[in-house]
Formats: structure tokens, sequence, C-alpha cells
């Protein structure tokens, strides 16, 4: 589907009021982890109000996309568009954090509508993803499955074991997107443990790959609605996207892994993102 | 031991019964990690080779699949030797199964000391103690084929998580054929007043054995097979502490999280009376069969019986 000007301005501005709505409920909660939740909101923004088929009303319908957040840590993102999508209350993200909330700081399937699998441990999402996408498989089902998972979480081992089979199975329905910010919880990847070159690794795993501007809202679309094309391959997107992305002081910064903003730091980071709209 | 009774490998009643069930259910599908032969899953890879998921040698991945294919609606069973199934993929089976709640048959072959002489890597003497300590996971470890037939019957319409401990030793039949099983229910193998011994997986055999040698000695024990760990029968335990007044558990794992252990934890809170827990007891078993191992830990039916015999000692 091509997108026009007027449907990706409104992308733009639904990626903004999430922003907007998270660091407020990071703010609020007192806790989170919003550098990697700006990061990865203009891709969740693509996926829920462009690309996946789901359905707040049914969340548990069996033709459902399948997502799946593996980078759990930033289940703030998620609830936040979970609720702008209107899987859940958006009075609810008041709760994010509170004893009892069914919004812990990492995603649960059991409690919360629109989850479909419990993450927070890193390298968890791509194995089930590959489950989710063979069951479809086996079924001949049209429902196609996303993960999105961190950049420094690749550092696990589980993943590379996921992207062997999902290549031997020729999961064409499958689509894994890195949010790759470069940076993880303590330094730069690059100074740690380097992935790259990246591409080059998924390709040799037998994926197909593409390249993309994480933040660039038409160029997410163009690509998430032609992954999948080449047959018997599973897809796999490489989003180039910056930590605190928005938000002047934190972008690109480590320390804003999961720092949260003082009264003054949140009024500015506020008046940046509302000067955006 | 068993002089003259037919031994049968568990496995060929597992996969036995899972093409059964297969046949009529096509939602249920295979998961291994390249132990196809030693899952026995051969036939079932010919009958319908598309729902045999082999990730290659690769645990968290397995499991990480299993779940998966349990959102897609799959009734996934997934099978590998029980040392690398419940410890290498651990943290998947915690947070992608149990707590996800996801509907993944967990099946531990070989487990306890199956592979005895193979040496300590490949024993499964820890997989109680970490499947019970997790929520939502049935816990199962039959004793026979027959009940293994009915604990896969069972794992197949259960809702819900299920970690089926098989072996490859050979044991005798020792439930009746009609046998159907139930979760958290303990069966009465023999009665007796004098202690309780209580067994599971290929200890209730030779626990059985045990009572019959007490019983020329006087002393009458009640024999009780307790398939399920968790949930455990708490019911049995209770009866069985009033009506012996004291319990010897047997079984093939650590002395510590296992069968044993999830007694006592009834047995102090509830009906407190002597105990002794039977098993390996503590390290790294040496080199050695299953059977010869389990003789060295002190459970061939003269040191089950030995054990038991000081047990009813110690009785006020």
């Amino acid at each position: 589907m091509n997108l026009d000007s007027l449907n990706i301005n409104a992308l733009k501005e639904t990626a903004r009021r999430i922003r907007v709505q998270d660091l407020k409920t990071v703010f609020g909660a007192g806790a989170g982890h919003i550098g990697g939740e700006m990061s990865a909101i203009d891709i969740l923004t693509t996926l829920y109000f462009h690309v996946l088929r789901v359905y707040p009303d049914a969340p548990d319908h069996p033709e459902r996309d399948r997502f799946v957040l593996s980078k759990g840590h930033t289940a703030c993102a998620l609830y936040v568009t979970l609720a702008e999508k209107g899987f859940i209350d958006p009075a609810e993200l008041e709760t994010f954090l509170a004893p009892h909330s069914r919004l812990n700081g990492h995603p649960n399937c059991t409690k919360v509508p629109g989850v479909e699998t419990n993450t927070g441990p890193l390298g968890h999402g791509l194995p089930v993803a590959v489950g989710m996408a063979k069951a479809a498989q086996l079924d001949g089902a049209s429902w196609r499955t996303y993960v999105l998972t961190g950049d420094g979480e690749l550092q696990e081992g589980s993943n590379w074991e996921a992207a062997m089979a999902a290549a031997q199975f020729g999961l064409d329905n499958l689509t894994v997107i890195v949010d790759h910010n470069r940076l993880q919880q303590g330094a730069r990847l690059a100074e740690t443990n380097n992935l790259a070159p990246l591409a080059d690794k998924f390709e040799a795993f037998g994926w197909t790959v593409r390249e993309v501007d994480g933040h660039d809202i038409a160029a997410l679309a163009d690509v998430l609605d032609s992954s999948g094309i080449e047959s018997g391959k599973p897809s796999c997107v490489i989003a180039h996207t910056n930590k605190g992305q928005g938000i002047s002081f934190m972008q690109d910064r480590v320390e804003w892994h999961h720092k949260v903003p003082s009264r003054e730091q949140f009024e500015q980071a506020l008046a940046e993102l509302e000067g955006a709209a | 031991m068993d002089s003259g009774r037919a031994l049968h490998d568990c496995r060929d009643a597992f996969v036995e019964t899972l093409e059964a069930l297969a046949a009529e259910n096509r939602d249920i599908v295979a998961v291994c990690n390249d132990s196809v032969g030693s899952s026995k899953l051969g036939r079932f890879r010919d009958r319908w080779p598309e729902r045999l998921v082999n990730v290659g040698i690769a645990e968290q991945n397995m499991v990480g699949v299993g779940a998966g294919l349990a959102n897609g609606g799959k009734i996934p069973f997934v099978c590998a030797a029980s040392p690398f199934l419940t410890g290498r993929a651990l943290e998947q089976i915690k947070a992608d199964v149990a707590y996800s709640e996801k509907n993944v048959k967990l099946c531990g072959i070989s487990s306890g000391m199956a592979y005895g002489e193979l040496g300590a890597t490949h024993h499964s003497i820890e997989d109680f103690a970490w499947m019970r300590v997790l929520p939502n996971i049935a816990t199962i470890a039959p004793a026979d084929r027959i009940e293994t037939a009915a604990a896969v019957r069972f794992a197949t319409t259960h809702q819900g998580a299920v970690f089926l401990r098989l072996s490859r030793v050979g044991v005798p039949d020792i439930l009746p054929e009609d046998h159907s099983f139930e979760l958290g229910k303990a069966n009465l193998l023999r009665d007796g007043v004098d202690v309780t011994l209580i067994a599971n997986g290929v200890l209730s055999h030779r626990t059985l054995a045990a009572a019959d040698l007490l019983a020329a000695q006087g002393i009458d024990a009640r024999v009780l097979n307790m398939a399920s760990v968790r949930p455990i029968d708490r019911e049995a335990i209770v009866a069985a502490a009033r009506d012996s007044g004291a319990i010897l558990t047997c079984e093939e794992h650590s002395i510590h999280g296992g069968l044993g252990s999830a007694v006592a934890e009834v047995v102090v809170e509830s009906c407190p009376v002597p105990m002794k827990i039977l098993g390996v007891p503590g390290i790294f078993a040496p080199t050695g069969s299953a059977n010869f191992l389990l003789d060295e830990f002190g459970m061939a039916p003269d040191g089950i019986a030995e054990a038991a015999k000081t047990l009813v000692a110690r009785k006020g």
C-alpha cells in the first residue's frame, strides 16, 4: 500500500503523541527505559498504524498478525502504543510500574491484551517468533509475524539459533526489525561486542536484508510493506535509529538507557516534542 | 530383580501414544533438537514430515519455537534429552513457557541417569527441582509404559505446560492396563501401616520389590506411586504420615529439590513424622549404568528395605 503524504503526516503525528505520552509515563513512574523507547517508537507506530492486522476488540483473533517486542525493557512504549491503538485504556498508563499494575517493566501476555509472549530477558523474542511463523506456515495461514529486537541483544546466541532455523524452514512470513541504535546499556556496541557487519551476518544466515532510516516513517512503511516478497526467505529490516530520538539532550547518549529525567529535563523534553507538532 | 517380568522402554509407549493422538489431531506437532532417534520420533517424521520440527542442536531456540507454535494454536511436544532440555533452555522454559502460560509439552527423554556411563554432563538429576520451582508446569514422572501412555493422553488434553520426565531404562508393568492418569494424585500400589514408601519413575518398581522384602521381615509397608511431583498429592502424603508414621522417598534425582523435598515440604508443615530421602546424595555420580548407580546409591530393593527398617526404628 502506498502512503500518501497525508497518511504519512498522520503517522508522524501519532508517533509524536506516543513519544509525549511515553515521556510523561516514564517521568510519572520515576523509572523506565526512555532512550530505547524513543529509538523504537517510529517503528512501533509504523507497525501498529500501518502494517499489522490486529484487532483491539478481539486481541486473540486467530488470524491476527503477531508482533513480539523482544526488547521487552521498552515495554512502556508498547503500552502507550497499545493504548493509542485501543487495546488498553489510556488512563491505565498512569499505573505503569505501580503495585499490582499489569503494566510492569516488561510486557506480560497473560495480563495485557495485544501482548503475545513475555519478554524481558534478551534473546527470547526471535525464537518464539520463529515458532509463530512456523505455525502459520503449517496451516497455510496468511498472518505474518514481526519481531522487534534491540541491536545489543543480538549478542545473545539464541537469536542466531533462531536465525538459522528461520532460513532452514523458509519462513518468508517472518520479519525481524533490528532497532539499531548502536548503544547498549553500558556502552556503545562498537566498544563492547560489535555486531558489524550486521547486514552481512543476516545475509550469511540466509535472510533477505533491507536497511532503512528507522525514523523515516515513509521509508519504514515502504520497506515493511515489501518485506517478505522474497519467496522462501525470512526478512530482516535493519532500522538505523538513535537512542533518545526526538529529545536533544538524550539523543545518542548511553546514559539515557534507563535514566529518568529531572523535572527541568522533563519540561525541556516535553517542550521539544510538543514543539515538533 | 524382576526376573521373568518383561521390561519395557517407556519411550515406545510415549511415541505410540503420541502418534495415535497425532493421527486424530493435526495440531499436535513434535519439536526436537536433532534427537529424532533418541526420542524415537522416526516413525512420526515418516508419517507427518511437516509436523516434525527439528531445529537442530539448539535447545534455547527449540523451546522458544515450541512456545511460538503454541501461540499459533499448535500442541507442541518438545522432545530432547532431559539434561539439555531443562538445563540449557531453563530460562526459555521459565519466560516463554511457564510465565507466558503457553500450552507446551516438554518431554525430557532419557532423564535421570539413563545415560549413566556417559557421565554427569548427561545425567538429569536436577530436573525435578528446576521444573517444580517454576509456576504453571505440571511435572510428571511416569513409572511404567502404562502410566507413560496415560500421561501423554493427559498432556494432550491439559491446557497448559507439562514436563514429562521419561526414561529409556527398561521397567516392568506395575499399573493396571486401564489406568488413567490424574494430575496431582498418587496411586496406592500396596497398602500398609508400618511405613510408607513413595517413589516415581524407574524407582516405583524397585520400591514395590523392597516392600516385598519388608513384608517377609514382618514390616507392612504402604507404597505410593507419585508420578505427579507438582502439583503433589498432599492428601495422600498426610494420610501416609497419619496411618504409617514414617515416610521414605526414592527417586532417580538429587536428594536436593526433588520428590523427597516436595514430600518433605508437606510433611513438615502438615504432619511431621520421621522421613528419609533416598536419591543421588548431592554429588556428580560416578561412571556406571543407571541400574548400577541406583544400586550404588542404596536404591536396590534391599537397600531401600534397609533404609525403611532404620526409619521404622526411629518411630516413637
